[in-house]
């Protein structure tokens, strides 16, 4: 078993209506330093594969596919264990 | 006009869209079962609204990989005309029918609420039933309306006509007060670059019938069935 972790992100320059209001709330608790906020997804996903590199490389595909939409969001994969 | 309405688990707004075509065509569309891979012998097919498999991951995203869209992007390769309203519109670009995508209405709100509706071409099966720049009610309902696609695609898209309606004012002006989701360059529904797909998010088949307050959304159905007669 290999844990991959999918990280899905809108891409820069698409707007984030979420994003901006968790910012917006984050200032009004108090947290006057918060610039942009961008809100995201995080998948993880348990292969039944051994190796790091394969599981790596179907995470990739399976975002491709459907974790993500490249129109307007970008991913990252990463081998948790 | 034959026409078939596909429901995915989660899809509600199915029975309305069958009120309209019933009306315009005076036959009873088919319902389609997501699961189904094979179509019967079809003139039209419609997706419909709702929130198609709960709208995991990001509206129609689950519905667009459904057994039954490998045979409606087959018919509609083979010269079939296909329209997705609402939720429709939104799985018809996860299955990449349809260019750009739905994001969170710019907002955060869910709208529902009526919006004005400019045609912007009517050399099409979907809007010869009005003239270009013709304006018409519709009502709205969802949380995921906002289009985007990249600039170069909306330049392209605007270049090749493929801007099917506009959120506009009632008078045809566009605006942002006019513009209710904060769609790029007010974006309301958009055609293939065949012109045989059109996804629009407001819902003309909710205007069909003076009971319901108008008739609005009518020529939509009206020019439908007029293209297959």
């Amino acid at each position: 078993m290999t844990k991959v972790r999918v990280s899905v992100m809108l891409k820069d320059g698409v707007l984030d209506p979420p994003g901006k209001a968790i910012g917006h709330a984050l200032q009004t608790l108090g947290f006057g330093n918060v610039g942009e906020v961008r809100a995201g997804r995080v998948i993880e996903l348990e292969l039944d594969e051994a190796d790091a590199a394969k599981a790596k490389a179907q995470a990739d595909e399976m975002a491709r596919r459907l974790l993500a939409n490249l129109v307007i969001e970008s991913f990252t994969t990463e081998v948790l264990s | 006009m034959k026409a078939g309405i596909v429901v995915f688990p989660g899809t509600n707004r199915e029975r309305d869209m069958a009120i309209a075509l019933r009306r315009a065509a005076g036959t009873e569309p088919a319902m389609l079962w997501h699961r189904d891979t094979e179509l019967p012998a079809l003139d039209l097919v419609v997706l419909p609204g709702g929130f198609s498999h709960g709208d995991y991951l990001r509206s129609g995203a689950m519905a667009a990989h459904a057994p039954i869209m490998s045979a409606v992007r087959d018919f509609a390769a083979r010269g079939g005309y296909v329209l997705g309203v609402c939720n429709g519109f939104q799985i018809l670009t996860e299955a990449e029918m349809l260019p750009g995508a739905l994001l969170r209405n710019a907002g955060m709100r869910f709208l529902s609420q009526d919006c004005h509706l400019r045609v912007e071409r009517d050399d099409t099966p979907f809007t010869r039933g009005w003239r270009e720049g013709d304006v018409f009610r519709a009502p709205m309902a969802h949380g995921d309306g906002n289009y985007v696609a990249s600039e170069e695609e909306l330049d392209r898209l605007e270049g090749e006509g493929q801007v099917a309606f506009r959120y506009s004012r009632a008078d045809g002006g566009l605006a942002d007060d006019a513009n209710p989701n904060g769609s790029a360059r007010a974006i309301a529904g958009v055609f293939s670059a065949d012109r045989r797909v059109c996804g629009l998010m407001p819902h003309p088949e909710d205007l069909v019938d003076p009971l319901m307050g108008g008739e609005d959304g009518k020529p939509l159905f009206d020019g439908l069935v007029e293209s297959f007669r």
